[in-house]
């Protein structure tokens, strides 16, 4: 399985690229997946320690957030994109020192306290962040290109697929070292990590502020594409969006986050389209199905297709 | 389930059919076999109970229209998209709707939120778009748009209207606290009040500003506290299940005997109310669309519209009903005058906004004019919460009615700029009695 | 802080009655949550929705036995049963045909199930009961107001709010402690919720009181939303907001723990109600901040126990 997964990516990545060719607005749609499927890298690599964060809109949002507030005045996608990773990077260190002491329940409730008391805040501030109105983000000039909106909203996708192909890349590495393989040690038995000398908390924080960053960088691209940022990114619902994604896409290799994206977003639409105001009972069945029918996913599922060598 | 097949075929074929040149705005005008509207109102959510009743008045005005002929003889089809999801998902069904559906125009939408969110999109994707509902005055204060057109009032007429009431009705308060939803139109409200009763009756004393969450169901605390201040006056702009739930709780503990509540929004909120609705309150309608309006306009076509809307979904219409109606009503004369303009020709999508540029039409209680900047102006009427045997709800009796162009804005300026403008004397002059 | 207590001291008192009645509501949804979540060890998001159906439920039938013609009292068991009708229906039919075929599964998954219960149900809610406002508030308005003494005034409290729902909350602590504390089939169910391993190595058939204790969990859940349902008009989207509150509660009681439970609830309805009176854009974080504080002392909740760390 591990080794057709390039093969895999290079395919979705090419249909991804002819589906927007086709269709600008599924250009649109796919940039979006992509920028959900990177934010759920991070949720992937803390399911791999066994935690779940209901809180990771946290870092999506502040992503968002960094991009509509420094917009005006670091007037490059670039030059946000990496504002917004550091951003959400140092705030993942913040909040991480503190929950990654809690395992299990207390780690993702306390995950989505602080993304909840983000959302007040974005909430509460009005005069600052304009609340629930939230802040627009204009098409902005690329690596010093000004660009026009089609030409913008290109780039935006190129970066996107390259950062979740690059991204992948790197996980896929961390994964594999020795931190990566520790991370594992959490889920399983932690006092045996740390009879090992491993300090599982520094272990499972690397790992927290590298979801934070991913997150961030997630958040950014959303903003860079949907061009309006409201707090209903911070919201506890859109937290749990991204760990259906993940689940949706199955926690096994770094290929899940996008297929669960891409396989979201596009139910979504479908069933928005179809069924105006039923979607949510949609999506809810389709992961009712995954979960009951498809264990492991749809990489699961293109595991066995592959040949039955699934993970 | 017929409509719901054919989108799903032409998503299909946007799925599938690959090198298909989705956009037609580009193309030269041709009159269509049907004119689609891309609708965006909220079907799921707290605010579905603006959006569902939204639905149904469209699906029947439509209904109307298309037995009667359509609209230049061309049937309207309406696609619905729920709002609920946010602002991302929103964004790219804005999108799908014209870049794949093909949609002549969108009808967007109840959140000021989404509204600030998709409203470029009208110009990036050059396409008529009509906000139907939603009400912050930053859309057309801040930018100048040339294919979006709001064909109703907005903030600022909505909340200076029951001020004016209040000050022309009850002179002497001294007091007064508000409590609104914390989100933006709950801001805004309170920011657009809080300048015009500054300019108008500077020295209120404003003794308690509570912002409970959004979606609160319990105001048990608050009322507790407002009871203990006993304001002259208590200024709410909350709509839906949470206005409900808070007159109830407020009025079961006697709240509404110590203070008067200025209520701009109570409108959709009365039918739910029924007959707990205390009397003597000031409500508003976000326009002048009251059921019991003793002087429509078009008293036929009035009486009509809310007849079949009861007779069809067994429920009075109310406001964001008549705001759909007026979307469609503006797009009849719109596009009317369009094809007109072209001596019968179908016109290009920018022919077609620029018909709306201002453009009067009727409405059943009276004629709306979209302004230079795409700015509607709606007639105000408020008056006092009451009983009579017509309704199982509270109506407004003691009716005023303040022209639209009387309370909001002028071109070019900013809201909270022109209401510090106002004096103590434009409470005499504003409104009259109806 | 003399003068601030001479001048604020009355406030206060009202803050405190207040604070009750709000935290006699949150304690009895929390508590069927944390009793769930101590047993199946399943964060059930869902138990959101179960509240909103309990509130609709209970509204219908009221409003159901007033047009039989029937006494206006009669609308205060009605209450109860409907919590209990929708205990009965809706817990063994959850159990029996979803968690129970995920048990073995990893938490996250468990987790997602809820999840994806939680949008299904949020749209069934709106097939049936559509989406105006609906209120039945004889239970509220029979009961009448009772005048407090404030400063030479009178402030009304309805005597629904003040001594029902506090006392609903003191009856439903009480009777769960003697229940879990006396009898057999509670003893069990701590049994099972301190060591799952050891109770049901010896003997203890676990999926009955899987079965048991969900459905409790969710007639606890339905009876909140239906007691509630006299003070508040019930639109789509109330479940939503209730569960994050609860989140919270159980997270900061500890695991199962029902005295822990009740504190919490007390801590933070008093926190809220003081916040309105003091600082009103506090409110909506103070649970989170208790939540953090309370956390940072105690790890395992205000009761939990410390989890012998396993080899």
């Amino acid at each position: 399985m591990r080794k057709i997964e390039p093969i895999l990516a290079v395919l979705l990545a090419a249909a991804m690229i002819a589906a927007a060719i086709a269709a600008p607005w599924l250009r649109f749609v796919l940039t979006i997946a992509l920028a959900k499927g990177i934010a759920v890298l991070g949720i992937m690599l803390l399911l791999r320690a066994g935690q779940v964060s209901f809180g990771h809109a946290l870092y999506v949002a502040f992503g968002a957030y960094v991009v509509a507030f420094l917009a005006p005045r670091l007037n490059d996608a670039v030059l946000l994109l990496a504002a917004a990773a550091v951003g959400a990077g140092l705030l993942g260190l913040l909040i991480g020192l503190f929950v990654a002491r809690y395992r299990q329940i207390f780690f993702g409730m306390l995950n989505l306290a602080m993304c909840m008391v983000f959302y007040s805040l974005l909430e509460k501030l009005y005069h600052i962040t304009r609340g629930s109105d939230g802040i627009r983000v204009e098409v902005m000039p690329v690596a010093g290109q000004a660009l026009d909106r089609v030409a913008y909203e290109w780039a935006i996708f190129g970066i996107a697929l390259a950062l979740a192909l690059g991204l992948g890349i790197l996980l896929r590495l961390y994964l594999s070292s020795p931190m990566g393989e520790a991370l594992a040690g959490i889920k399983t038995r932690e006092t045996r990590l740390e009879f090992m000398g491993v300090p599982a908390r520094g272990v499972l924080l690397s790992a927290y502020v590298i979801s934070a960053v991913v997150g961030g960088i997630g958040g950014a691209l959303i903003a860079m594409t949907s061009r309006h940022v409201t707090p209903l990114l911070s919201y506890w619902t859109a937290s749990g969006e991204l760990v259906f994604i993940a689940i949706l896409g199955g926690a096994g290799g770094v290929l899940g986050p996008f297929l669960g994206a891409a396989a979201y977003e596009l139910i979504r639409v479908y069933a928005a389209a179809s069924f105006a105001d039923a979607w949510q009972m949609i999506l809810g069945a389709a992961l009712l199905l995954v979960i009951l029918f498809a264990p492991g996913g749809l990489w699961g599922m293109a595991g066995r297709l592959a040949g039955g060598r699934g993970r | 389930m017929t409509a719901s097949l054919t989108r799903r075929e032409a998503l299909a074929a946007g799925f599938g059919t690959v090198l298909l040149p989705a956009t037609l705005s580009a193309q030269p005008a041709q009159k269509p076999a049907e004119f689609k509207i891309g609708v965006t109102t909220f079907l799921s959510g707290p605010a579905s109970v603006f959006g569902v009743p939204s639905r149904k008045a469209c699906e029947l005005l439509v209904e109307q229209m298309n037995a009667a002929g359509g609209i230049a003889g061309v049937p309207l089809r309406p696609i619905f998209v729920d709002e609920a999801p946010g602002t991302d998902h929103l964004v790219g069904e804005f999108r799908r709707l014209v870049q794949s559906e093909g949609v002549h125009a969108m009808f967007q939408s109840i959140s000021s939120g989404s509204c600030l969110a998709c409203t470029p999109l009208s110009r990036e994707l050059q396409k008529l778009t009509i906000l139907w509902d939603c009400g912050t005055q930053r859309i057309f204060e801040e930018n100048r748009w040339d294919y979006a057109f709001r064909t109703q009032g907005y903030g600022t007429p909505e909340v200076l209207a029951p001020l004016l009431y209040l000050l022309k009705t009850k002179p002497n308060i001294r007091t007064l606290a508000v409590i609104n939803q914390d989100y933006a139109w709950g801001r805004d409200s309170w920011e657009l009040w809080k300048a015009a009763m500054d300019a108008l009756k500077p020295g209120v004393r404003v003794v308690a500003e509570m912002f409970p969450r959004f979606g609160s169901t319990d105001f048990s605390t608050e009322i507790t506290r407002l009871l203990a201040l006993r304001p002259d006056v208590i200024y709410s702009t909350s709509w839906g299940g949470e206005l409900v739930t808070f007159v109830r709780q407020a009025t079961e503990r006697r709240l509404h005997e110590r203070s008067t509540f200025v209520l701009p929004v109570a409108e959709a909120s009365l039918p739910a109310l029924g007959r707990s609705m205390p009397e003597g309150h000031i409500i508003g309608t976000r326009g002048d669309h009251w059921n019991n309006h003793p002087a429509p306009a078009n008293p036929q076509l009035f009486a009509s519209f809310v007849n079949a809307y009861r007779q069809r979904f067994n429920e009075w219409p109310i406001y964001p009903c008549h705001h759909m109606a007026q979307a469609l009503w503006a797009l009849k004369a719109g596009l009317e005058k369009a094809v007109a303009a072209k001596n019968g020709g179908w016109p290009s999508d920018a022919e077609l906004a620029n018909a709306f540029r201002g453009l009067t039409f009727p409405t059943p209680t009276s004629t709306i004019t979209l302004r230079e900047d795409g700015q509607g102006l709606e007639d105000q009427i408020v008056g006092l919460s009451s009983f009579n045997e017509r309704f199982p709800f509270s109506v407004p009796k003691e009716m005023m009615l303040f022209p639209g162009a009387q309370v909001s804005a002028p071109v070019g300026q900013k809201s909270t700029d022109w209401l510090k403008t106002l004096t103590p004397d434009f409470i005499q002059q504003a409104g009259r009695s109806i | 802080m003399a003068e601030w207590f001479q001048d604020n001291g009355l406030l206060l008192g009202l803050a405190l009655l207040d604070g009750l009645s709000s935290a006699g509501l949150i304690f009895l949804v929390a508590v069927g949550l944390n009793l769930v979540f101590g047993v199946l060890r399943i964060v059930n998001v869902a138990h959101g929705s179960l509240y909103a159906i309990g509130a609709y439920s209970a509204a219908s039938i009221g409003i159901f036995l007033a047009s039989l013609g029937l006494p206006g009292w009669a609308s205060i068991p009605a209450l109860v049963v409907s919590a209990a009708l929708v205990g009965a229906v809706l817990g063994p039919l959850i159990e029996r045909f979803l968690l129970r075929r995920i048990y073995a599964q990893e938490e996250v998954v468990q987790l997602l199930v809820t999840f994806a219960l939680f949008m299904v149900l949020e749209d069934v809610q709106k097939l049936v009961w559509g989406v105006q406002p609906i209120h039945h508030d004889t239970a509220m308005t029979l009961l009448g107001t009772i005048d407090i003494p404030f400063a030479g005034d009178v402030i009304p409290f309805t005597n629904y709010q003040l001594f029902v729902l506090p006392g609903f909350a003191v009856v439903t602590l009480v009777g769960l402690a003697w229940f879990l504390r006396r009898t057999l089939t509670g003893r069990v169910i701590v049994a099972v919720t301190t060591d799952r391993e050891a109770a049901t190595a010896m003997g203890i058939d676990a999926s009955r009181i899987y079965l048991l204790t969900f459905s409790f969990g969710a007639a606890l859940a339905a009876l909140g939303g239906a007691l509630s349902s006299p003070t508040a008009a019930l639109v789509p989207g109330i479940g939503a907001q209730t569960i994050v509150l609860s989140f919270a509660v159980v997270a900061t009681a500890g695991l199962g723990q029902i005295e822990g439970a009740a504190l919490t609830s007390l801590m933070m309805g008093l926190g809220r109600s003081i916040a309105v009176y003091f600082e009103p854009e506090l409110e909506v974080v103070v649970p989170y901040i208790i939540m953090v504080l309370v956390l940072l002392v105690r790890p395992q909740g205000l009761f939990g126990v410390t989890e012998t760390r396993r080899v």
